[in-house]
């Protein structure tokens, strides 16, 4: 029997879940609450069977997400049992970092990256698995499946380790960790693809629906809470929006589309002509913006 | 844009169930410098539409900003996705790409041209089905052409397309094109290619790339597309093989070995082999989350339950009874050597199977493969980037088959012991029966009953120091006052070692790692004698230092750093060897033109300044009495 192409992808993450599971003391898995970590979170609840995940999930607050995301959040982690640990960046909070005031890139590098390195600290994990995947962006296409990170959670993308067949070097100095990116292989497609053949449970943002957005910049932002103001000119208005990459609220646009089901969005994405990270705020900075922050620790 | 690329029929397929069932290549580009490898994944990506209107947009403002192409789109800057890719126009990294046409998915890898990134060449060739040689047709065949030809060849690629590129610069010369085809072709006929063909291209323009040219009217094979959609990929199929990664046991009543079927097939009912012990039994149960299986084979992830409580662990292999794989602790293997520290034999490194590790040697490099002519050629060490055959020892038995017969089971990594960085990459030839004819011979009285007969606890004292650091006066008091407290001791002197058991060697890094196996090994027989052994030995090296202390057992091994100042040293010069080595008439001299690695974590760390040797021997003794 030879497996189908999702099959493949699916044992491939397998494979990496265990390996990261029998070599390292303490790893962790970074849970986004996005389609990717519904994905990633299936696979490691298949890897295990009939034991549960030796790890527990952890989510950095930037305190910005979409109330619907946190919800969704709490009700995963509750309904499979596993560990939920939530990080939030207190120094950040106290300088009322946002992304309003600060700008995309000050509130991620404080709320996100910072954060993140903090919470990887402070538990003194040495893998952390992220649902990272090479068609998003071409830094990420060049990074490896264990990816090294120094004592400082430094990424050095000159000098990554090679990575030969599936025999991973899973060796650490005490401090050092490896980034784990078991959805390396897999594009936007398989994932939806993947979500509408295990029928996962996914936060309904991503499906189209009336929703108050405001138009700025060429983008729809969706109004999720009281905390956005609005400039001269600027008004909401419903409209039938979804999305297709979750993040804070301000810098996640929605797309027009009336894609309700998973049925409906993988015969949209068949026929898509920008990327999903068009809709990523931080992204468009510059050409190299998303190196520059992966090599500061952010995913 | 040339006519030549302006239609083309490649497009995703609109049925999700189509897409879902399709067939998976991977493949990869490789070739030297400007050959034009991100250019033609590129090309490829544009033609099949997998190039996005955001996407393109970026690649129209880096194009402007850091082309090569003056003015046009330059579909490298879609693959160098690093700053200093982009900013020197080189590629460094394996850059991955998807994309997908109605007959199959592809997953590409772009590798770097450089001899310097070998090691990122070789990372996207290890997991690849074809390989993309691409050769400049003003250039012809290039050193480079031939190294990446070969380390396909060694990894187990089994197709190879001779992409002829940039043909539109030589006025489309079907000569040109037919002696670089001839040249590939006679020196590549060794290399158990399954396929190889040839295509004239140009990836800037996209000629024959996903179109036939007209340009091109003396060429009727197939565009590089249609290859790649055509080329049949049947899995290599052997004997049963289970990796076990790790050992589930979520509870006392449910024991299964979890891994990734690297070959074969097994049913409920069929008989196993673990490999490692030799002990058999049969397949209980074939779990999965998504239910337990009748049967499983290459490629899937499963947990095997088996009937009988059998020693199974991490690293052993679950196999077929009737072709059990290699269990020995000596093989010959061809190693690619990564790192720019060269490989030394006798030098210990951490060796790595998809599912084991452990500590191995490299007893002896047979030859080194030269990339020009693919002559052997005798070598003492291994450089960044050569390829050489050797003999590997290793600690403990490990479970393999021959590359050749299975690329899962039959490969390694070794890595350094103290960066830990992957410095090699291993095919395995074959075992070496030297280990499976030479048992050990169990002895009944052993190192407990020798040492509680001597009313001691056997150790190694491992002083290192520069020359002069004042080692082998410490040696001398400390065995003096363990002498007076009744114990039984030897010293083991590097100096005088080197003028009997190690009088062949010399001081070239590569011998120095050899007297340093050797006196630990004698170290060890002792300790086994029951006696407390001192060993007194510059000893510059981490890796060897670990390598000593890897033959004993937890607490027995006790490093003692004898730290003097080089400056301090130098003024003593006891030997009179630094004035020498700093006029030159002495090479390879510890501290002047050879490092010292200073021990990291030493059981004992003795700053010799202001000391007497009688006050830092006591403070061994009292570590020693404090065990």
């Amino acid at each position: 029997m030879s497996l189908t192409h999702l099959q493949r992808l699916e044992a491939e993450a397998i494979h990496v879940f265990r390996e990261v599971a029998a070599s390292f003391a303490k790893p962790v898995m970074l849970y986004s609450i996005g389609k990717d970590s519904s994905v990633m979170l299936r696979l490691a609840m298949k890897a295990f069977y009939p034991a549960k995940p030796p790890f527990p999930l952890l989510h950095v607050d930037t305190t910005w997400k979409f109330r619907e995301m946190i919800a969704f959040r709490d009700r995963t982690a509750a309904e499979l049992g596993l560990d939920l640990l939530v990080h939030v960046n207190k120094d950040g909070l106290e300088q009322r970092i946002n992304p309003f005031t600060h700008g995309p890139g000050i509130h991620t590098h404080v709320m996100k990256t910072l954060a993140l390195r903090q919470a990887l600290d402070k538990f003194g994990f040495d893998a952390a698995f992220g649902g990272a995947r090479r068609d998003e962006e071409k830094a990420r296409a060049k990074e490896r499946i264990f990816s090294f990170r120094t004592a400082q959670h430094a990424w050095d993308p000159k000098n990554q380790r090679p990575e030969m067949w599936k025999t991973y070097n899973t060796r650490v100095a005490p401090g050092e960790s490896i980034r784990v990116f078991p959805l390396s292989n897999w594009t936007e497609l398989d994932v939806w693809q993947y979500i509408l053949k295990e029928e996962i449970p996914i936060v309904p943002l991503y499906f189209a629906a009336k929703r108050p957005v405001v138009r700025r910049d060429g983008q729809l932002i969706v109004v999720d809470d009281s905390r956005m103001t609005l400039a001269d000119g600027e008004r909401i208005e419903e409209r039938l929006v979804r999305f297709r990459t979750l993040g804070c609220y301000p810098l996640t646009a929605a797309i027009e589309s009336d894609a309700a089901t998973v049925p409906d969005i993988v015969r949209e994405m068949l026929t898509a002509r920008t990327s999903e990270r068009q809709g990523r705020l931080i992204d468009t900075d510059e050409v190299g913006s998303m190196e520059r922050k992966k090599r500061e620790g952010y995913f | 844009m040339n006519a030549a690329a302006s239609t083309t029929t490649a497009r995703a397929p609109d049925s999700p169930a189509a897409q879902e069932e399709q067939s998976l290549l991977r493949f990869f580009t490789c070739g030297s410098v400007d050959d034009g490898k991100s250019t033609l994944i590129g090309r490829l990506l544009y033609d099949t539409r997998l190039i996005l209107e955001d996407q393109f947009a970026a690649l129209e403002r880096d194009s402007a900003r850091h082309g090569t192409t003056g003015g046009d789109i330059d579909f490298a800057l879609l693959l160098d996705g690093l700053e200093a890719e982009r900013e020197q126009g080189i590629t460094i990294d394996v850059a991955y790409r998807h994309f997908a046409t109605n007959r199959r998915r592809f997953i590409v890898a772009d590798t770097p041209g450089h001899e310097e990134y070998t090691r990122n060449m070789a990372t996207g060739a290890s997991t690849a089905d074809l390989a993309v040689v691409l050769v400049d047709a003003r250039q012809g065949i290039l050193t480079q052409t031939r190294r990446h030809a070969f380390i396909a060849s060694l990894l187990g690629v089994r197709h190879v397309v001779l992409a002829v590129n940039k043909v539109d610069l030589v006025d489309f010369a079907q000569a040109t094109f037919d002696a670089i085809a001839h040249e590939f072709h006679s020196f590549a006929k060794d290399f158990c290619f399954e396929t190889i063909v040839e295509i004239p291209m140009s990836a800037r323009y996209g000629d024959n790339v996903t179109t036939s040219s007209d340009r091109t009217p003396w060429y009727s094979g197939p565009t590089l597309l249609e290859h790649l959609e055509t080329v049949p990929v049947t899995e290599r199929d052997g004997p049963f093989r289970l990796p076990v990664q790790f050992v589930s046991r979520p509870n006392a009543d449910f024991r299964g070995y979890a891994g990734q079927i690297a070959a074969g097939r097994i049913a409920v009912g069929d008989a196993i082999v673990a490999a490692r012990s030799g002990r058999t039994s049969t397949v209980r149960s074939i779990v999965t989350a998504d239910g337990n299986l009748q049967s499983a084979s290459a490629g899937q992830a499963v947990t095997v339950v088996l009937s009988d409580e059998i020693d199974v662990s991490r690293g052993d292999i679950l196999a077929a009874p009737a072709e059990r794989p290699h269990r020995a602790d000596q093989f010959m293997a061809h190693v690619i050597w990564f790192s720019p520290e060269p490989m030394l034999p006798g030098r210990s490194y951490v060796l790595r199977t998809e599912v084991d590790s452990v500590g191995a040697t490299v007893t002896a490099l047979k030859y080194q493969i030269d990339i020009n002519n693919f002559s052997h050629e005798a070598a003492k060490s291994l450089h960044m980037n050569e390829v050489g055959v050797c003999n590997v020892s290793t600690q403990a038995p490990v479970v393999f088959d021959s590359y050749r017969e299975n690329r899962s089971t039959g490969n390694f990594v070794l890595i350094d012991r103290f960066t830990n960085a992957t410095v090699g990459a291993g095919m395995i030839d074959y075992p070496l029966h030297r280990a499976a004819n030479i048992q050990w011979q169990a002895l009944d009285i052993d190192r407990n009953a020798r040492a509680t007969l001597k009313h001691q606890r056997p150790a190694v004292i491992w002083l290192t120091g520069l020359s002069g650091a004042g080692k082998s006066t410490i040696a001398n008091t400390l065995e003096k006052l363990l002498h007076a407290g009744g114990r039984h001791t030897y010293v083991l002197d590097g100096d005088n070692v080197r003028h009997g058991l190690n009088r062949d060697l010399g001081f070239t890094a590569e011998d120095r790692v050899e007297n340093i196996r050797r006196i630990a090994e004698v170290a060890r027989l002792m300790a086994d004698a029951g006696l407390i052994v001192i060993v007194s030995a510059i000893s510059p090296f981490g890796s060897e230092r670990r390598m000593a202390r890897d033959l004993f057992d937890p607490g027995d091994f006790v490093e003692v750093f004898v730290d003097t100042p080089l400056e301090e040293c130098v003024r003593r010069d006891p030997k009179g060897l630094y004035r020498k080595a700093l006029a030159g008439e002495l090479t390879n001299f510890t501290g002047v033109d050879s490092p010292y690695e200073r021990p990291e974590t030493p059981e004992l760390h003795l700053r010799t300044g202001g000391h007497d040797p009688a006050e830092l021997a006591g403070q061994i003794e009292a570590y020693l009495l404090r065990r």
